[in-house]
């Protein structure tokens, strides 16, 4: 279990007086409060920190303690004793604030124990749980339908419906599964972020799909029917002749699924592009310097 | 509506421990809504979220009613920053690699 330096985690000096660490903590809790700093893990972590440390240092006797057996606490007899005297009584912990678990590092709970837990466990105030968060990366293919997944958080499985459609980025809540609530409060809500991974051959941009097809030559001159792949199957559609190349059709409603608006779906926009032979016969070479001179 | 979803002002006081004077505030600052049904004040269950934040910040970090509402007004500046730059991106996903 690593040694936590709580003056270093406040910024100030061991000799710092309780006004120093009062201002320290404020300072550094308005900067890394979770609620100013939503979804950031590092922030929440951080924030966790400064509250051991202030509880810690706030408090003259346990200042006093950490002070005298802080680094080397392991070698305190009579810090030890009272150790494993701490741990015998220990009960299930509960706390009155929105982080449920792992409030205090293994250090803290080894030093101090439940002596902090009595002084606040008698707030009886109900919270909402904690939100959780959770990123599931999904492929693009999976989101063209709406499909059922199970998640693990926090060791329960939890089995949601994902909407077709969904976007890259996009959070969706799920309501109640977030940590339990505090002394009978609701639970809190998990919010999934989702990581969409595009490895087809189609562009996204929203409810759009944007897709690019070689033309010959000769169909691009004489038009004629050209298979298209779209992301549900093949079509067959007719191209003028004379297409240009970079010319883009919109195959309506056959672009991406619209999240939750079901049976609806934009549009798909083909690009075409006018591949020139790489290799003329001598006939065709003649024919062409014909065309040239009609010309 | 229906009343499973309003939350009473006096349950409010109970269960933060909190002065109603507290709440009153905090909905003459448009940080709150109340629902007056019958001459009680309610809160809707969807604004506990919220209310829960506002006692965080008011209560961890000794923020006055000014402060927590400059602090919505920013978080939600930055929301909307956020999905505006989760939009930009996708987008941008759309020409890379062309």
């Amino acid at each position: 279990m690593a040694f936590i330096d709580y003056y270093k985690i406040l910024g100030v000096s061991k000799n710092a007086t309780d006004a120093d660490i009062k201002k320290a903590y404020r300072k550094l809790a308005r900067k890394y409060h979770p609620d100013l700093n939503p979804n950031d893990k590092e922030a929440e972590k951080k924030f966790k920190q400064l509250n051991e440390a202030n509880e810690v240092l706030s408090n003259p006797e346990f200042r006093k303690k950490y002070d005298k057996y802080g680094e080397h606490w392991k070698e305190g007899d009579s810090y030890e004793e009272a150790r494993r005297q701490q741990q015998r009584q220990r009960q299930d912990t509960r706390y009155s604030k929105d982080f449920e678990s792992q409030q205090y590092s293994d250090f803290f709970e080894s030093m101090f124990g439940d002596a902090f837990s009595g002084g606040r466990q008698g707030s009886q105030i109900k919270y909402r749980g904690q939100d959780f968060n959770a990123r599931l990366q999904l492929n693009l293919k999976d989101v063209y339908t709406t499909q059922t997944q199970i998640v693990t958080v926090n060791g329960k499985n939890i089995r949601f419906k994902i909407p077709a459609g969904v976007r890259n980025g996009q959070i969706i809540k799920i309501k109640g599964k977030g940590g339990k609530g505090i002394n009978g409060g609701p639970n809190g809500d998990l919010f999934i972020e989702f990581d969409i991974i595009n490895n087809t051959s189609f562009k996204r941009d929203g409810d759009n799909l944007y897709t690019s097809v070689d033309l010959g030559l000769y169909k691009a001159v004489l038009g004629g029917e050209v298979t298209i792949e779209t992301f549900d199957g093949k079509v067959k559609m007719n191209i003028k002749p004379l297409t240009q190349n970079g010319y883009q059709v919109k195959l309506k409603g056959k672009g991406f699924p619209k999240y939750k608006k079901e049976g609806e779906y934009g549009d798909l926009f083909v690009t075409f592009n006018v591949k020139l032979p790489e290799k003329l016969s001598s006939e065709e070479k003649q024919l062409f310097e014909k065309l040239a001179k009609l010309k | 509506m229906t009343n499973d979803y309003l939350i009473p002002l006096p349950d409010l006081c109970t269960q933060y421990e909190m002065e109603m004077s507290f709440f009153i505030n905090l909905e003459e600052y448009g940080l709150i809504e109340f629902i007056s049904v019958e001459e009680t004040y309610f809160i809707h269950k969807d604004h506990i979220v919220n209310l829960e934040k506002i006692l965080r910040l008011h209560q961890e970090l000794n923020l006055n009613l000014e402060g927590i509402d400059t602090v919505f007004n920013l978080l939600h500046k930055i929301d909307i920053l956020k999905t505006e730059l989760n939009d930009v991106k996708n987008r941008l996903r759309r020409y890379e690699n062309e």
